[in-house]
């Protein structure tokens, strides 16, 4: 039954489809922050590491498609780990709930130089719908140095994945 | 029917709680009534901030009481836990635990996938789960607090991001309970649109469970496959509604816009396309024996706890608990579809699993229907002035969604309070896990798949 499905897909060829280019606002915004010593030494491949700290859990869906075939995230030479030690990029969403800051401080910390941080979403970019609330801390940026923000609400798979290569393009 | 007879018919299991909450001076509570399936509403004014603990009699009031006194400041006298839950204050002590050659596993907020944050505190005994304690609150964002006062389109996009996963199940039971405070309701066409926008949701959250149960047990193909068939539901949902995930397109009084022009072909091919290539992974599952190997007998949930916790979705129908509330109390355009609500009683991953491919099946039948019956005809209807109180429970993907709303006089949402079906699955995860291997944790979870964002607030 398994091997029927391999079979199947070996022949069929891959659902990935074509890749987007970077996106411009995101390499502008880019090339004012990333330290050109820090990209050489990453190089083109690198390791994210996911903080939901407070979102809906709509940004992490799309997040999560990027893994599906249609998008494969992995063929640019980006993929997600498990722990913040082994992180090149801190991806992080929500508006940062008080309840989260400290949590997110310490993956902060976890992650080794040079890293980066990158804000997905409208919520972490300034709080988004939820700003002003006395249990929100508003916006990723008011708790770590943030290098790039993906907008949308949730930002859609392709618009993370132009964000995304921006940060391998910038150099 | 009072606060105290209330609370014994809960512990008799005549009736089942839909929620408990509160604001400053005033607690609340909803039942339904497990034979009729009407909902009772209960306001008790509470003298010096205090009122009788229904958590002493019902343990599925304990957490919600906790949350009560967290946000709006009540006692429940009695209470049998007065720890607090949904705020976080300084160190937190979990239940003990007592016993030779036991270990403590602790685990989060942050976890190792792409999931949202929670703290899961493991008892072990070597690979044995003796207990698990969970500690959420982690992504609680002051809901209730912004939704007081709110105008009306403010508050429905807050509703909608209660927890993003279920945002059109949200949207509708914010809109119904906002429809029901003022009178009015939506238009037939939107009716229709909303049941479209609602399976659609469903399916794409049930495909997506289904593939990552099976991750979870390393079989990524299904995986693979089933993200596929995810991504196709929600490229139809935004070439529909123009959203992925259909956020803020159900709204008090209707729809905010209309079905696009090519929305019923593309939903069609989708159906088409997933009646194609949903058997074979069925079938795929069904015959692969080292993947039941590790869903079935796994993290299994007694039917007798499912009722005691009204456990809503998959979680209780996999426990034998017969409940859907698109079939009781029912809502439109329901009542003019044909469904099945399926139910099993092994109450494993498998039968978790299992109802959710029974359930992707009544979905499809369902789209058919409503793209056979779609009307013409306007999408929206103004509402009227005026102040209520209003409630409804409407059928996410996970289960039932209980929405509150008191509309003040000037057309602002004076409360609102939602219930997220998590709320009463979260408490049953720690006790299908009992027994289990610590390895099984994440397959477990998978399983019940609960809402951190929607428990939070």
């Amino acid at each position: 039954m398994t091997s029927k499905f391999l079979l199947r897909n070996l022949m069929r060829g891959p659902l990935t489809e074509p890749a987007p280019a970077a996106d411009d606002a995101a390499l502008a915004e880019l090339a004012a922050r990333v330290n050109i010593a820090a990209r050489a030494r990453l190089g083109r491949t690198l390791s994210i590491r996911e903080v939901d700290a407070g979102s809906c859990n709509g940004c992490e869906l799309e997040i999560h498609a990027l893994n599906n075939v249609l998008y494969d995230l992995e063929r640019f030479g980006l993929r997600f780990v498990a722990s913040p030690r082994h992180a090149d990029v801190l991806l992080v969403t929500g508006p940062v709930t008080a309840h989260m800051r400290e949590a997110l401080e310490r993956t902060y910390q976890a992650t080794p130089d040079p890293k980066w941080v990158v804000a997905v979403g409208d919520c972490a970019r300034n709080g988004g719908v939820f700003a002003g609330s006395a249990a929100c801390v508003g916006g990723v940026g008011a708790v770590l140095p943030v290098d790039l923000h993906i907008p949308g609400c949730p930002p859609s798979p392709p618009a993370l994945l132009r964000g995304l290569l921006a940060l391998l393009q910038v150099a | 029917m009072n606060w105290i007879q209330t609370a014994e018919r809960l512990q008799s299991g005549e009736i089942s709680l839909l929620s408990l909450w509160g604001e400053p001076g005033v607690a609340h509570m909803a039942v339904i009534d497990n034979a009729s399936h009407e909902i009772a509403l209960l306001h008790l004014a509470c003298e010096g901030g205090r009122y009788p603990s229904i958590g002493r009699l019902h343990p599925p009031a304990i957490r919600l009481e906790r949350a009560v006194r967290d946000l709006a400041g009540l006692e429940a006298e009695g209470a049998p836990d007065t720890r607090p839950w949904l705020r976080h204050t300084g160190n937190y002590p979990f239940l003990p635990t007592e016993g030779e050659s036991l270990h403590q596993i602790p685990v989060g907020p942050v976890h190792a996938g792409i999931i949202e944050p929670g703290h899961f505190r493991f008892t072990a005994n070597g690979e044995t789960v003796v207990r698990l304690e969970e500690r959420l609150g982690y992504v609680h964002k002051g809901i209730d607090a912004l939704m007081a006062g709110a105008p009306i389109e403010r508050a429905a996009r807050l509703a909608g991001r209660v927890s993003g996963d279920s945002t059109a199940a949200y949207a509708l039971a914010f809109s119904s309970a906002v429809e029901a405070a003022l009178g009015a309701q939506a238009t037939p066409r939107a009716r229709w649109l909303r049941a479209l926008a609602c399976e659609l949701e469903r399916l794409a959250n049930h495909f997506g469970d289904i593939g990552a149960v099976c991750n979870d047990a390393a079989f990524s193909i299904m995986h693979a496959s089933c993200g596929v068939l995810r991504e196709h539901v929600l490229r139809a949902a935004h070439a529909c509604f123009g959203h992925r995930l259909m956020m803020d397109c159900i709204v008090p009084g209707g729809m905010r816009a209309d079905l696009a022009e090519d929305g019923a072909q593309r939903v069609r091919a989708l159906v088409a396309l997933a009646r194609q290539r949903f058997p074979a992974l069925v079938e795929l599952y069904e015959n692969t024996a080292s993947l039941k190997d590790r869903t079935v007998s796994t993290g299994v949930l007694s039917p007798a706890l499912a009722r005691q916790f009204a456990a809503g979705g998959y979680v209780g129908r996999a426990s034998g608990r017969h409940f859907d509330a698109r079939r009781s109390p029912g809502y439109s355009p329901y009542d003019k579809l044909r469904f099945e609500v399926p139910v099993v009683q092994a109450g494993d991953v498998n039968a978790r699993v299992w109802i959710r491919i029974q359930e992707v099946e009544q979905s499809l039948g369902l789209i058919e229907q409503i793209l056979a019956s779609l009307t013409p005809g306007p999408v929206r209807a103004a509402l009227p002035a005026g102040a209520g109180e209003g409630t409804a429970l409407v059928e996410g993907f996970r289960g039932d969604i209980f929405a509150w709303v008191r509309m003040g006089a000037g057309g602002n949402v004076e409360r609102c309070h939602l219930r997220d079906p998590s709320w009463f699955q979260w408490p049953l995860l720690e006790a299908a896990i009992e027994g289990n291997i610590v390895a099984d944790f994440p397959l477990c979870n998978k399983s019940f798949n609960c809402s951190y964002s929607g428990h939070d607030l």
